[in-house]
């Protein structure tokens, strides 16, 4: 059949949109601390007084005027990457993987000009990329020295581990491997591959491109369920701190590896997508449903962590 | 989490009000259901003419009060005559008077009636108990014998009447019946029967109503009460009821026509069928109960056709959120689609999607250059406003000279919208590609051209502009679908993979 039965997938806790919105964001994130996720500047800020580990912060570019001093300000990098402070779903971010004499070259190896640099950070002063049209401020961040442990996983960007977590429990997780489809972009609706990874352990479960699950990555033939997450616990717990520092009840986290400074704060959700379901190959409403009935919530991030761990596991 | 409880009884009296209006609106107030509803009326003249003495003269004239019946519009034409129409407890009448007529006079009185279905005669109040008829001796004695027995073979005040009725036309009727018809008419030995038993009775007159007839005249019915009730009898003919096409006259149970200073005077009737829109009819109905007090029909037509348009948002908008929420179609812009499909509502379906399919296409490659100029944002989308300004004339100027009338409605499409539209689908074409584009346009078009379909239905114009009361009903199933927890249409096929083995 074409369409599944509403009934199967309530059985298997499969989390809807329209649940999602009313149940979950609506009753658990406070209209009030959005900027604090919506504003990735603020985001960082945020994150660097919890002292989490979060890309190095280039400068940035509020007015017009101010994008004269983007060549001054990434001369001596490797490179950067460029994103709107408010932007959402991936949307208008120019990545820059290599500075040489003044040019810029894009992963793919592309060449940007500085008129195409300029016209870039202009759309994002103007808010072309931003929720409902606001003017924004562009973030020009250094370039992140992906951990080399995805090689062979990811074709042309940097692979990201997105959580979710629910009332500062991690209860599920994914990493999500760019491919020749999504043009080195790690966003699932533009075709880069999701894998569920194990709670616990931080192994990949199952995996999936473009909500239909595959086996083998589609550029490099590895398969994806042996891939194996480093850094795992140090992931859960930034993750898990996360909760205290946005005080959203449901929220989703983006987190990368360096090579030098290993995990990395990305970037807060406070309305993941569902596809880390399909991806796991399994619904999230269980999860969200034991953690809604525990009767204490009151819970240190280590002990959250060690919670998670034992009841969250696909193997347990 | 607080209750729902107070919500979920806000959309129920939401839902029941909506409901209740419509329904009160279209029984109380006769607004059809269904558009295009035809009602048949009738124009009747009644002329009274009689010879003028010379005298001061007042014509008095009863004037039609039929619950099957409702006057729309009535007027009386009498050159030099002083009119006053009158409403007294027992019915209307119209009064003519003049210092002085000599010779023929004519009178005129018309007047437009359209039907009811209120058949049934309910009475006002108790009628007075009727003094009984005092027979002449000749009579007395075969009086009492013959109302004895249809007496005894009744029950109530209307099997009374009905036996009698059947007594006075039976095939054979009883030597007293026979003896007391020679004296009396029938209706008048009917109501006299009746009289002597303390049932109320009273003559009416009543016009068959027949297409194109002319000098018409009327006839006499006897209504009997019963139980808050008058049932109408023939004694004459025998029967009982209602004809058909009958509208009662005068109810008054005096006459119908009253002359003083004049002589030879008459009454004949002459009328036309006509059919009208059942709609304008009930308009001119409330007009005339002056309920429309506080209602769009007493707005200028022009702000009527206004609204119209206003109030067909609320049906575009239920279909966007339906699509959204239960089907979880994705449109560029929550609500374009909606003026979108307003837009094609001027323009007709096709020709709409050809124009705005024209319009964005060339929008995007005029667009493509732009950005070449490294342009700020805010002028870039005032650059293609103009340009998207400058194509619909030329289109229209195009369609013009190649006699295409289509081609002129273009100019209905909402500009900054368009404008908006096209820069939005540029940066996804730059972004996301070109396939990208088609899906999230194409959902839009989709969507508006549902949105079209239910909105240019002319059922659902005749509802949301004649029924207020929907618009509750529209507002009831928004809000429960802003509580829907459900799965969308589409996410059964995006979480298959879930739905196990």
């Amino acid at each position: 059949m074409f369409l599944a039965n509403p009934s199967a997938l309530k059985r298997g806790g499969v989390l809807g949109m329209n649940k999602r919105n009313i149940d979950y964001i609506g009753r658990y994130n406070p209209r009030k601390y959005y900027k604090r996720v919506d504003d990735k500047l603020t985001t960082k800020q945020l994150a660097l007084a919890n002292n989490i580990a979060v890309p190095d912060l280039i400068g940035t570019v509020s007015e017009q005027h101010g994008i004269n001093d983007i060549p001054a300000m990434v001369n001596d990098t490797v490179g950067f990457v460029i994103k709107p402070s408010k932007g959402s779903g991936g949307k208008g971010i120019l990545v820059v993987t290599k500075v040489e004499n003044g040019r810029y070259y894009k992963p793919n190896g592309q060449e940007v000009t500085p008129s195409e640099v300029y016209r870039h950070v202009s759309n994002v002063l103007s808010g072309l990329f931003s929720l409902g049209g606001n003017p924004d401020v562009a973030i020009v961040e250094g370039l992140i020295q992906f951990d080399p442990v995805f090689d062979g996983y990811s074709y042309e960007g940097v692979p990201d581990i997105r959580l979710i977590v629910f009332k500062g429990f991690p209860i599920m997780g994914m990493i999500r491997l760019s491919t020749a489809a999504s043009d080195g972009k790690a966003n699932l609706h533009q075709g880069a591959v999701g894998v569920g990874v194990d709670i616990a352990t931080g192994k990949g479960l199952h995996a999936v491109q473009f909500d239909k699950p595959i086996d083998l990555h589609p550029d490099t033939q590895k398969k994806l369920t042996d891939i194996q997450v480093p850094h795992w616990d140090m992931l859960l717990h930034t993750a898990s701190k996360a909760y205290e520092m946005s005080e959203l009840g449901y929220l989703g986290t983006d987190m990368v590896l360096d090579k030098y400074k290993g995990p990395l704060l990305l970037e807060l959700n406070a309305r993941p997508g569902l596809a880390i379901q399909i991806a796991n190959g399994c619904g999230i409403l269980a999860n969200l449903r034991h953690v809604e009935q525990m009767p204490n919530h009151n819970m240190s991030v280590e002990e959250r962590v060690a919670y998670a761990k034992i009841h969250f596991s696909a193997n347990r | 989490m607080h209750s729902r409880k107070p919500f979920y009884i806000l959309v129920a009296l939401l839902f029941i009000a909506g409901i209740t209006a419509s329904v009160y609106r279209g029984i109380e107030h006769s607004v059809p259901f269904f558009p295009g509803k035809q009602v048949q009326s009738w124009a009747i003249d009644a002329k009274v003419s009689f010879q003028g003495t010379g005298e001061p003269s007042e014509v008095s004239f009863s004037l039609p009060e039929d619950p099957a019946y409702e006057v729309l519009v009535e007027n009386a034409t009498s050159p030099g005559y002083g009119l006053t129409i009158t409403n007294n407890k027992y019915d209307r009448r119209a009064i003519w008077s003049i210092r002085s007529a000599t010779g023929q006079q004519d009178l005129y009185y018309k007047v437009t009636l359209i039907p009811t279905g209120q058949e049934q005669l309910l009475a006002k109040g108790e009628p007075e108990a009727p003094t009984p008829y005092m027979w002449p001796a000749t009579e007395s004695a075969a009086a009492t014998q013959a109302t004895e027995e249809v007496w005894a073979k009744s029950a109530t005040n209307l099997s009374f009447a009905q036996q009698l009725n059947k007594e006075l036309n039976a095939n054979e009727r009883s030597q007293n019946i026979e003896l007391l018809l020679t004296g009396n008419s029938p209706n008048k030995l009917f109501m006299r029967m009746l009289h002597n038993k303390g049932i109320p009775a009273q003559e009416v007159s009543g016009l068959f109503l027949e297409d194109q007839r002319r000098r018409q005249q009327l006839t006499t019915f006897v209504e009997v009460y019963n139980d808050g009730e008058w049932h109408l009898f023939d004694p004459v003919k025998g029967t009982q009821g209602r004809p058909e096409n009958l509208l009662l006259w005068d109810r008054s149970g005096t006459s119908v026509l009253d002359v003083i200073g004049g002589v030879n005077s008459q009454v004949n009737f002459s009328m036309l069928q006509d059919t009208r829109s059942a709609l304008a009819t009930a308009i001119d109905v409330m007009k005339n109960d002056n309920a429309l007090d506080f209602s769009l029909y007493q707005l200028p037509l022009e702000e009527q056709s206004l609204f119209k348009g206003i109030l067909l948002i609320p049906i575009g908008v239920l279909m966007v959120v339906f699509l959204r929420v239960l089907i979880g179609i994705k449109t560029s812009g929550t609500f374009m689609p909606v003026l979108i499909a307003l837009a094609f509502i001027q323009t007709t379906l096709i020709t709409g999607l050809v124009g705005f399919l024209l319009i964005v296409a060339f929008g995007l490659m005029i667009r493509s250059y732009l950005s070449e100029l490294n342009l700020l944002l805010i002028s870039r989308i005032s650059a293609v406003i103009i340009v998207v300004i400058g194509i619909i004339g030329l289109f229209t100027l195009i369609s013009y000279k190649f006699g295409l009338s289509e081609g002129l409605t273009i100019t209905f499409f909402p500009m900054i919208i368009l404008a908006w539209t096209i820069e939005r689908m540029s940066i996804l074409w730059e972004e996301e590609g070109a396939k990208e584009v088609v899906i999230q346009g194409g959902g839009s078009l989709f969507v508006a051209t549902l949105a079209y379909l239910a909105m240019s239905a002319t059922w659902v114009q005749h509802w949301v502009f004649n029924f207020l009361g929907i618009h509750l009903v529209i507002l009831a199933l928004v809000l429960l679908m802003g509580q829907y927890t459900g799965y969308r249409l589409l996410e059964l096929k995006r979480f298959k993979p879930l739905a196990g083995e």
